[in-house]
């Protein structure tokens, strides 16, 4: 049997405390228990309270200046010389630790054990790839390279939210755009150099083509989506120095950006849960592995390498943008 | 010391560059120098990963005429882990790069002494 509380005496109890809380209500109200609200110590007039700031300031000035502070100027250059006593302690201790280390190019170092064999002799059959290390990094850890395309995809949406200059903004009040030394770089950019255009008329389509080729045949030789998203970045930012930023924002602008990462991540992201998703359950994933050697094999290591290419690319020719421009 | 000092020379030169660049980041004042610190040490961890899976007498993991033993090729996994170690500090120096300029436009300086000196003297 329920007995039912009085308000007095409901009042008094936790549960009443807590919904109270919960309310967002105060326990008192300040009018109500008449805080002592009067100074303790009584206000200087104005005169003493400007003369008390500029003391301070002169005080602080003092305090950070090396001439007038003997403190300050003995911290600094004992700070250098500590620094100086241990980086050398430090690399003695690490040199001191590789002589003990053993001998470079042999054999029978710990780091040769189970794991690269494996990866050496059944690679070939498991992943189809001529390349091993492609093999490696787009198969067997496949999840580890998703990682590292999102860490640049992060990293270009951070620097974008660091530098990128609202046009709104700067439009409204001119001041700010003025005030602002890194915004109006493109006011000194080079225009129309005609060294600079003709020598990227012959070499950017063949960087580009160049990249192309890194990139597809990254499971044949050395290379890959990394390297090869790298050249075709370095040609587009070759492009954009010749010919400026109006040529370039025909093609390449903030929403290709968008629209290349999102496709590019997700096909990445697609392929490899499903290859996961039948490999966790014994299930033949159906995709030829085809003949080594020849450029349409080893599965999807090729889509794979595709889409870290343009992801790399995207990456670099964006941080180029934004470093210089602040906008596309 | 151990008697591998000279035959490791190339893991020496690696700890050397990691060390020049540690004392880059302590002793420089500019905040740019101290990114080119930084990355000269990202290097260093490069070299000593590739010295780790260089084996003397093989050759580079890609296969050639179906020979698939373990005796014909190098160590591939040091490659894999240097480029996820280079994709990370591409993403690192922009980032650092770019938080350089944002310091840069509020304070117009590099220097970092002067950058914590105002900030003290602004009372944060």
């Amino acid at each position: 049997m329920s007995r039912r509380k009085t308000d007095e005496e409901y009042s008094k109890t936790r549960a009443y405390r807590f919904f109270k809380w919960l309310k967002g209500e105060k326990d008192y109200t300040p009018s109500e228990t008449k805080m002592d609200m009067s100074l303790l110590i009584p206000i200087a007039d104005a005169s003493t309270t400007v003369e008390r700031m500029q003391d301070k300031q002169i005080a602080k000035e003092r305090a950070y200046d090396e001439h007038s502070n003997r403190l300050l100027k003995f911290f600094n250059r004992m700070y250098r010389i500590v620094a100086v006593m241990f980086c050398i302690i430090f690399g003695a201790l690490l040199i001191y630790n590789v002589s003990y280390l053993p001998k470079v190019g042999a054999v029978d170092r710990p780091t040769n054990n189970e794991v690269p064999a494996r990866y050496i002799e059944k690679g070939i059959e498991e992943t189809g790839a001529v390349n091993i290390v492609t093999g490696m990094i787009l198969d067997y850890r496949a999840f580890d390279t998703f990682g590292e395309s999102n860490v640049l995809f992060v990293a270009t949406i951070t620097v974008l939210i660091l530098l990128r200059i609202n046009k709104d903004r700067s439009r409204l009040s001119p001041v700010l755009s003025e005030d602002d030394p890194g915004a109006g770089d493109s006011i000194y950019e080079p225009k129309d150099d005609l060294i600079l255009q003709t020598v990227a008329k012959f070499l950017v389509p063949i960087i580009m083509v160049f990249g192309i080729y890194v990139i597809l045949n990254g499971h044949l030789s050395p290379g890959g989506g990394f390297s090869g998203g790298a050249v075709i970045g370095a040609g587009l930012i070759l492009y954009v120095n010749a010919f400026g930023f109006e040529k370039t924002e025909e093609f390449f602008t903030e929403k290709t950006y968008k629209w290349i990462s999102f496709g590019a991540l997700t096909t990445y992201c697609l392929c490899k849960a499903y290859s996961f998703f039948c490999g966790a359950n014994h299930l033949d994933s159906h995709i030829p592995l085809g003949t080594p050697g020849a450029i349409l094999s080893s599965g999807l290591i090729l889509i794979l390498n595709i889409c870290v290419g343009m992801v790399v690319a995207c990456t670099m020719y964006t941080f180029y943008v934004m470093f210089r421009k602040g906008d596309f | 010391m151990g008697s591998n000092l000279s035959v490791n020379y190339t893991e020496v030169i690696a700890m050397i560059l990691f060390v020049t660049g540690f004392a880059n980041l302590l002793l420089q004042k500019n905040l740019i120098k101290k990114i080119i610190g930084f990355n000269i040490m990202d290097s260093s961890i490069y070299l000593f990963l590739a010295v780790k899976g260089y084996i003397t007498g093989r050759t580079v993991p890609i296969v050639v005429d179906n020979v698939t033993s373990v005796e014909a090729y190098i160590n591939p996994i040091p490659a894999g882990l240097v480029l996820t170690g280079i994709v990370v500090s591409v993403s690192v120096s922009a980032l650092m790069l770019s938080l350089t300029i944002r310091l840069y436009r509020r304070y117009q300086t590099l220097n970092l002494d002067e950058i914590s000196t105002r900030l003290k003297r602004e009372g944060m």
